[in-house]
């Protein structure tokens, strides 16, 4: 069932999003979550998602995939959609049965927030089925280093970032395993009562946590002995590398923001 | 309960770009009652075939047959509940899938979830600590408190205790010392012969395969490659090459024996008694001779 899961995962391959510096991407997305509220009418939403489609034909992700693993997403765009259909009264009323009237202002918000809201997924989805996590922890630790002078600790979140990424395929096997093993001893989670559900679940997580505990104390010890004495001092394997398309990526995003500035209505 | 596999393929996270084939064709039989053991190398299938066996994985194509009960990949709900309550299976570390606040409790999971009656629920698990020879004091204490092999054991006895009539062990001595190991092997030996068990072993251990198993199936790359007796299947070294395994130790030195002596030895010696025992009658043949 999480086979299909598609978000903050990794697809490996190799396209030009693959060979991106993490910092240009996160950099990019951060301002186009900015730059995707700047659209308010036909015109600038039309940029916006050629745009978006332009950017996941480069990173060469399967279009269908894509969508099959946002499935979950789309339950959430469409209820927005319908919320507004519903409950926008503005402007002049396009259906009118018993007490259900739509306005022509609702579909239009309706359409314009869902579509924003897809497209926010469908680049944020983009950037982890590109980008290694490994690369993410890298990113995010450079472009955080400056708040190193407001004491902030740096070093050890993004420690923990990466760590906690690394181990997320693994906890999600020994979930799938543990669950596997206390359904071969007849514990049912996918059936009964709300209250028979939540107790079922108590055989998964005590054993999930316990596990947890171990395998946090072993990596500790083995963190140690291998010499690791936090972040002070350290040298770096993986070297980021920032190249001009990296610049080149902001240059476009500055360019995609300037037209749609020209056509807001 | 017989079981049988026709034509099952089995792939991961189908029609997906992570999907990955991890059984091809699978045709095999398994008989009540019987002992097979499931021999591979790491990755050859081995885990994946025994989780269709209770129904936790559904082949992708073809069908598993339970007993009466028919796995296909549309089956649901009771008819796998039904497969589940007579298949017990032994995880690898089933240590792990403890979590009741005490051992006794722990035990008893099993069998209530599959609506044995509370007494008699408890009056196996008893049972049980005793068989597997965990001290008594043992039953009211919580399982994190014992000891790894004690977990383990713990954990076994809350797999018999709902009186599985078949039983999957997924390499169930893994991480044990050499002592405990041999414990726990015997334990299932007893238990399939005075309870009519059918039991499946998975295992890396040719030693163990030789020894207990009446039927061994030899799992390469998603295929079940070669099916048999031991005597034929973990005496042919060079297919066992060929598939990345060994031979077992006896045979090996069966081997090595005969090469030095320039004699055959009657059969194949698949257990270290075995082998002692040959080569003593043959001393003693020789013996006479002089």
């Amino acid at each position: 069932m999480m086979e299909k899961m598609i978000f903050g995962r990794y697809l490996p391959g190799d396209s030009i999003t693959h060979r991106l510096d993490p910092r240009s991407k996160l950099i990019f997305v951060f301002l186009f979550i900015f730059a995707v509220f700047l659209a308010n009418n036909t015109a600038t939403y039309a940029i916006l998602l050629g745009f978006t489609v332009f950017v996941i034909l480069l990173s060469k992700i399967r279009i269908p995939f894509l969508l099959g693993g946002l499935k979950p997403i789309l339950f959430l765009v469409v209820f927005t959609l319908f919320m507004h259909l519903f409950l926008t009264r503005e402007g002049e009323v396009l259906f009118h049965w018993k007490f259900i009237s739509i306005y022509e202002e609702g579909l239009r918000q309706g359409i314009y927030i869902s579509l924003r809201f897809l497209i926010l997924v469908l680049m944020t989805t983009v950037l982890t089925l590109t980008t290694s996590p490994i690369s993410i922890t890298d990113g995010v630790e450079t472009l955080l280093n400056p708040l190193k002078r407001l004491k902030l600790p740096v070093h050890e979140l993004a420690m923990m970032m990466s760590i906690a990424l690394r181990f997320i395929p693994t906890l999600m096997d020994e979930t799938d395993k543990i669950l596997k093993a206390q359904l071969a001893r007849g514990s049912d989670i996918s059936s009964g009562s709300v209250q028979q559900r939540v107790k079922a679940v108590i055989p998964l997580l005590v054993p999930l946590f316990v596990s947890a505990f171990k395998r946090a104390e072993d990596l500790a010890i083995a963190m140690e002995v291998r010499g690791y004495r936090g972040g002070e001092g350290r040298t770096r394997f993986r070297k980021l590398q920032w190249q001009t398309s990296d610049t080149m990526v902001l240059v476009l995003l500055g360019v995609l923001s300037a037209i749609m500035l020209y056509f807001r209505g | 309960m017989d079981i049988s596999f026709q034509q099952v393929n089995f792939a991961y996270a189908p029609n997906t770009p992570f999907e990955k084939k991890a059984l091809h064709d699978i045709n095999t039989t398994i008989k009540t009652g019987s002992y097979t053991a499931v021999i591979g190398h790491t990755g050859s299938g081995k885990s994946t075939l025994l989780l269709h066996l209770n129904g936790l994985l559904k082949p992708t194509e073809g069908t598993v047959r339970v007993g009466d009960t028919l796995i296909t990949s549309e089956t649901k709900g009771k008819a796998l509940r039904n497969v589940r309550r007579n298949v017990g299976i032994v995880f690898q570390f089933p240590e792990h899938q403890l979590f009741e606040e005490t051992v006794e409790k722990d035990i008893m999971f099993g069998p209530l979830n599959f609506g044995i009656p509370e007494e008699e629920a408890r009056a196996r698990a008893h049972e049980l600590i005793e068989m597997l020879g965990l001290p008594p004091d043992v039953a009211h204490k919580s399982p994190f408190e014992l000891s790894g092999g004690q977990m383990r054991r713990v954990a076994i006895a809350g797999v018999l205790a709902f009186k599985p009539s078949v039983l999957i062990l997924d390499e169930p001595t893994a991480g044990l010392d050499p002592q405990g190991r041999r414990e726990i092997m015997e334990l299932f030996e007893r238990f399939h012969k005075e309870e009519g068990l059918t039991t499946i072993l998975v295992t890396h251990s040719m030693e163990d395969a030789a020894r207990y198993a009446e039927h061994v199936i030899v799992m390469h790359e998603g295929r079940a490659v070669l099916a048999g007796p031991p005597e034929e299947v973990l005496t042919d070294a060079d297919q066992l090459a060929a598939y990345r395994l060994e031979l077992p130790r006896s045979v090996r030195f069966q081997r090595d024996f005969e090469r030095l002596v320039h004699c055959r030895l009657s059969t194949s010696a698949l257990t270290e008694e075995k082998l002692a025992e040959m080569i003593a009658k043959l001393a003693k043949e020789a013996g006479e001779l002089k």
